[in-house]
């Protein structure tokens, strides 16, 4: 029952992150447009300081958990390099990740976050079911 | 100027670092967890869709103050997405997005903060995601330029929400 209290916890506070950027600055809280702006150069100040925190946060979760949160990565090597390939091109392209689209764009009724999100859902489950028969 | 430069960056330090606590509380650094959530056919983990629930609903709320507000707190304007146009582009886009998370089990956020982890193998996920978005950007047919709309870098309007 804990990991779906803590699941409810993280997601306040990612909601709680979400909401300081848009009312404090008036922008959206999307991780691939803030890398990806980051990459061309553009406000590329506000993208380091906003990765420098995203990256910190594990470790300040460390201090008070005791230990590092778990990250238990299966994938081959290879497999990394196309997924890490597909999610950098594929979030670029459909201008959004799940917190760009998925955090903040269904928070504002976004029609074409939700037409985003459905879309990548269905891809991301129906990629883990076709998996499943090669394994 | 409403608010300092400063003052921004002390914002936009602050959302980072609870977006990354907010990860790591979560169970969304976990590729695992996160093909666990996506295997809705075999022992499917719904726990993670508290994580979205709980977030849209705390990200709701923030939209519905920046609606009383004439503009954000430390700046001139609110710089949010005007776009509403449903095209290729995006469903493509965010199918390509799908497989490669499904694939994987990691998106953007995680993916970056998991670093402070120092794992060799979300380390080259996140080379090859920073690549992904490199070459997105650069190639003449798909990219932002080549189409002059559609992207964050030329799609954002400032202003009001609709």
């Amino acid at each position: 029952m804990n990991e779906y209290w803590n699941a409810l916890a993280g997601g306040l506070l990612i909601g709680l992150s979400a909401a300081i950027l848009m009312v404090a600055n008036g922008r959206v809280a999307g991780i691939s447009g803030i890398a990806g702006r980051l990459l061309q150069g553009v406000q590329a100040t506000t993208g380091i300081v906003f990765v420098l925190g995203l990256i910190a946060g594990p470790v300040i979760y460390r201090l008070f958990a005791g230990t590092w949160p778990a990250v238990t990565v299966t994938s081959s090597w290879p497999l990394l390099v196309i997924g890490g390939l597909l999610v950098g091109f594929g979030s670029r392209m459909g201008s959004g990740c799940t917190s760009g689209h998925g955090v903040v764009g269904l928070a504002r009724l976004s029609r074409r976050s939700v037409a985003a999100v459905a879309t990548f859902m269905i891809a991301a489950v129906a990629t883990v079911y076709l998996q499943g028969f090669l394994q | 100027m409403n608010g300092s430069a400063f003052s921004r960056l002390v914002a936009t330090l602050a959302s980072g670092v609870i977006f990354g606590i907010g990860l790591s509380l979560s169970g969304m650094l976990d590729p695992a967890r996160v093909r666990a959530f996506l295997d809705i056919t075999r022992d499917w983990n719904p726990s993670l869709a508290f994580v979205l629930g709980g977030a849209v609903a705390v990200s709701a709320l923030g939209v519905l103050m920046t609606r009383r507000m004439q503009r954000p707190l430390l700046d001139d304007a609110f710089h949010l997405p005007a776009n509403r146009v449903i095209d290729r582009r995006l469903i493509i886009g965010s199918a390509i997005f799908g497989v490669g998370w499904g694939l994987v089990g990691l998106c953007p956020g995680p993916a970056l903060a998991s670093l402070s982890l120092g794992l060799p193998a979300t380390a080259l996920f996140v080379v090859a995601m920073l690549a992904g978005m490199v070459l997105h950007d650069r190639l003449p047919r798909v990219g932002p330029r080549a189409q002059g709309q559609g992207n964050d870098r030329i799609g954002i309007e400032s202003g009001r929400l609709p």
